[in-house]
């Protein structure tokens, strides 16, 4: 069994260790909000944060997580209210097919966090490991900017 | 009776379009059409559409996902034709309701009176009422899907989880035409299914083989996953070397057999000559490279199999797979559920068959099949690469003549076109169900080679014609624009290769030879937007493109900036369209950003590697797609117009490449005429010129 924090819950999982924790998210947990792109860790759109680090968790083992704490896209609007960054998408209509999205704002809560002053060259740095085929970069960077402006967690 | 629009004449009962759940008082009017959400927002626009055609709220408007059984026939989501098709469709649909179930206030008796209706109700049997003033079209209201897509609920087909589920994967050929020539005792048992469990170590994972055609099922993905590297490693396959010289691909692209496809010949247009101007453009073929592999989930009964699919053409998939497996189509069900974005013809329809084939071997269980990314980027249809040879004659200044030749293989090969079910595991059963060759939509369709081939400016005697290549190993289908993505670079590269031999200005040469006021109108406001002929740093440019997508679609006009060092880095895109009424501005400034957004990517960095054998552009590194710090600025500027709704996705792919490719001859003084504009090709253009 491998044990670990999901969303502030603890978890237990049984299955081969080396099962990407991506999968153990989907199939065991429940938790489909992270998505499979691409398996090889190039795309973003399974990123986590895993102790306040974003991973991608296709490439993640799940037994690298134990005993610490997975953060997913649904974690970040938990209680109900949608983190500063979801809101601003929302807002802003920063998306189109959406897929890319769930990457997107778990690693931009992680930017914002440690960087609450980046500005629009900072963030597009920060999200070149998040790939969006759908072209809608540019609304999705200027709404993590107006992002910062929001009370986190508000 | 007025007009009927065509889509009512075929899909006649009420019942396959309005219905009403959810309790009379609060009740939700339920609209299924046939257009898909494809990630281009068409959902929300149809809702707008249907809101007014109804009387409603848009509140009390719920889309619910095309359906083969319950649903309208609409043909494919494609060609930036849904507004178009579907607008006088549900104004009709929503006149007979009024008609019938009037008053529309209070809102609550009108719903239940909508509930009262005979779903079997004849629609062209009933006068229409006229339409109602718009009050949700024009507005630009948020997208329906996106709250779920952006609070990662599960919305796309990979997050399905029906009790019972398996998960399903394909083992695809290593190489094109690449034939099975063993799996290892331990895989291979009888033919069709059989449990692997017993020699492998891997529990409960069934491998299906039929000719060519292996996958894996089980109850654990992991073990799915696991079994399907397994089985890759130790499959052995007859490979043989059939693609074509891949640094010579218009010279392939000329060679071999074609389809001519005559555009219009008109006396006195120009051959070649002392006396013409010619050049030669092209581009590589490209991946639809969705960010999502495609999926697919099936339920084989005794009754037949029940399909969910992100196709972009529920009807077309659904006689396919019914055809490829000699299945009475009525024991066929294709409902869509949406996906990443689709940028046309990719491996939708392709994953929805391999979810049939498997589940066959499992009958009763739901086979979630999904593709692995190598195979999305290097099996799903490829864009075709295409060339063209463009020539005119020069008199006094202006074009007295001109001739447009381009070479391509079809944009076409979706399911069922031609007769054929073109689902790519057809090929590789046992009883093999062949991939004919592409082919094009039909001209009145718009074409596909020759799409947009026909230039919109005023050039005197005109010889257009497409030349269709019929022998190629690799299978293309359609990609946003079609051919009009090379056609448009072309033309509008060639446009200012032209104005440049004239000594004239590129934006007053267009203008000069451009009737169209509603052309003119986008042409000169994009140039004003942009500041054009403001004097620029040095190592940048600015240039122009336009088309009127099919000559009959949104009219764009966009200006790149670009700085070019060692790469071209595009900085900023002033896009502006003339789209008609607009039902959703919002809506259509995102479609045209992300179309133009896109095709950036295209123009600079897209190009599907290979050698002589297998494909190469497996992963995001062998075929990289722009990145956020790439990407340049975009801004949109709608035209305001009463002309009837065009798309917008489609417009901006053809202007694009065209005005980064002037932009980089503004910048360099050199001309790029092969796509994609990377580094390679600016010092081969800047070697070119030198020698
Ligand atoms: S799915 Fe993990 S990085 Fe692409
Ligand atoms: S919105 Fe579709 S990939 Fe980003």
């Amino acid at each position: 069994m491998t044990g670990f924090e999901v969303n502030g819950a603890h978890v237990e999982v049984g299955g081969d260790p080396d099962t990407p924790l991506l999968t153990v998210l989907r199939d065991d947990l429940g938790l489909v909000g992270t998505r499979f792109g691409c398996g090889q860790g190039l795309c973003g759109a399974c990123h986590v944060s895993l102790d306040g680090a974003v991973v991608p968790s296709c490439r993640t083992p799940v037994w690298q997580a134990e005993g610490r704490s997975v953060t997913t896209v649904e974690g970040l609007s938990a209680d109900g209210t949608p983190h500063p960054v979801q809101r601003a998408i929302l807002d802003r209509q920063a998306a189109q097919c959406g897929f890319c999205i769930s990457g997107i704002v778990v690693r931009a809560a992680a930017l914002l966090d440690a960087e609450p002053d980046a500005d629009a060259a900072r963030v597009a740095e920060a999200l070149d490991g998040n790939l969006c085929r759908c072209g809608a970069h540019r609304r999705i960077v200027d709404a993590v900017l107006a992002a910062r402006q929001d009370p986190v967690g508000g | 009776m007025t007009d009927l629009p065509p889509h009512v004449i075929t899909n006649p009962r009420l019942g396959s379009w309005v219905a009403v759940a959810g309790g009379v008082d609060g009740g939700m009017v339920e609209v299924r059409v046939g257009k898909a959400e494809l990630g281009q927002g068409i959902a929300t626009a149809l809702a707008q559409l249907a809101a007014d055609a109804l009387a409603l709220p848009l509140d009390r408007i719920r889309m619910v996902a095309p359906h083969t059984a319950l649903g309208p026939d609409q043909g494919l989501t494609a060609g930036s034709l849904s507004v178009l098709q579907t607008g006088p469709t549900l104004a009709h649909v929503g006149g007979v309701v009024r008609a019938l179930a009037g008053p529309t206030s209070p809102v609550a008796e009108y719903v239940a009176r909508i509930a009262g209706l005979d779903p079997t109700l004849d629609l062209t049997t009933v006068e229409p009422l006229a339409p109602v003033a718009a009050a949700a079209v024009g507005r630009s209201e948020p997208r329906l899907d996106l709250p779920d897509k952006v609070l990662g609920r599960p919305r796309f087909l990979a997050d399905l989880r029906p009790e019972g589920l398996l998960h399903g994967r394909v083992l695809r050929p290593p190489s094109v035409g690449a034939v099975l020539r063993s799996v290892p005792d331990g895989w291979t048992l009888r033919d069709g299914s059989s449990l692997a469990s017993s020699g492998t170590g891997k529990p409960g994972v069934t491998l299906v083989r039929d000719g060519s055609f292996v996958g894996v099922v089980g109850e654990r993905e992991a073990d799915v996953d696991r079994a399907l590297e397994q089985l890759r490693g130790d499959s052995d396959w007859d490979e043989r070397d059939l693609l074509p010289d891949p640094d010579d691909l218009p010279g392939w692209l000329r060679s071999g057999t074609h389809e001519e496809v005559p555009v219009l010949d008109e006396e006195g247009a120009p051959g070649p000559g002392s006396d013409v101007v010619e050049a030669s453009y092209s581009r590589p073929f490209l991946a639809h490279a969705s960010i999502a592999p495609s999926a697919g989930l099936a339920t084989w009964t005794d009754d037949g199999v029940h399909v969910r699919s992100h196709s972009q053409g529920i009807h077309g998939l659904r006689d396919a797979i019914a055809a490829a497996l000699d299945l009475d189509p009525g024991t066929v069900v294709v409902e869509h559920v949406e996906n990443a974005g689709c940028y046309g013809h990719n491996a939708a329809d392709d994953a929805a068959f391999d979810a049939v084939l498997l589940a066959r071997a499992v009958p009763g269980r739901p086979v979630l099949l999904r593709w692995t990314r190598p195979d999305e980027l290097t099996w799903g249809p490829l864009a075709p690469a295409m060339t063209a040879t463009l020539r005119a004659r020069l008199e006094g200044g202006r074009i007295a003549g001109w001739s447009h030749d381009v070479w391509s293989q079809g944009h076409s090969a979706r399911p069922g076109y031609s007769g054929h079910p073109g689902l790519i595991a057809g090929a590789d059963l046992a009883t093999p169900v062949p991939l004919p060759p592409s082919t094009d939509p039909p001209l009145a369709a718009g074409g596909g080679t020759t799409r947009n081939a026909l230039p919109a400016y005023d050039v005197g005697p005109r010889r257009v014609v497409g030349h269709r290549k019929t022998d190629s190993p690799l299978r293309t289908s359609a990609m946003r624009a079609l051919g009009a993505h090379l056609n448009v670079f072309a033309i509008e590269s060639f446009m200012d290769d032209l104005a440049h031999t004239t000594g004239a200005d590129p934006v007053a040469f267009r203008l000069d030879h451009l009737a169209d006021p509603r052309a003119r109108h986008v042409v000169a406001e994009a140039a004003r937007i942009a500041g054009w002929g403001e004097e620029l740093p040095e190592d940048t440019g600015r240039g122009l493109g336009y088309a009127r997508y099919k000559d009959r679609g949104a009219h764009c006009a966009i200006v790149a900036d670009v700085e070019v060092t060692d790469d071209v880095v595009v900085r900023r895109l002033v896009v502006v369209a003339d789209v008609g009424r607009v039902v959703n501005p919002d809506g259509a400034r995102s479609q045209l950003e992300g179309g133009a957004t896109q095709a950036t990517s295209w123009t600079v960095k897209e190009r599907m590697a290979f050698d002589r054998r297998r494909l190469l552009g497996t992963d995001w590194e062998a075929y990289p797609v722009l990145r956020f710090s790439e990407t340049p600025e975009v801004t949109v500027h709608l035209v305001d117009s009463d002309a009837p709704s065009t798309g917008a996705g489609e417009a901006a792919q053809g202007p694009t490449s065209a005005a980064i490719a002037n932009a980089v001859h503004h910048a360099l003084g050199v001309r790029v005429r092969d796509l994609p504009l990377d580094p390679a090709a600016i010092v081969r253009a800047i070697d070119a010129l030198g020698g």
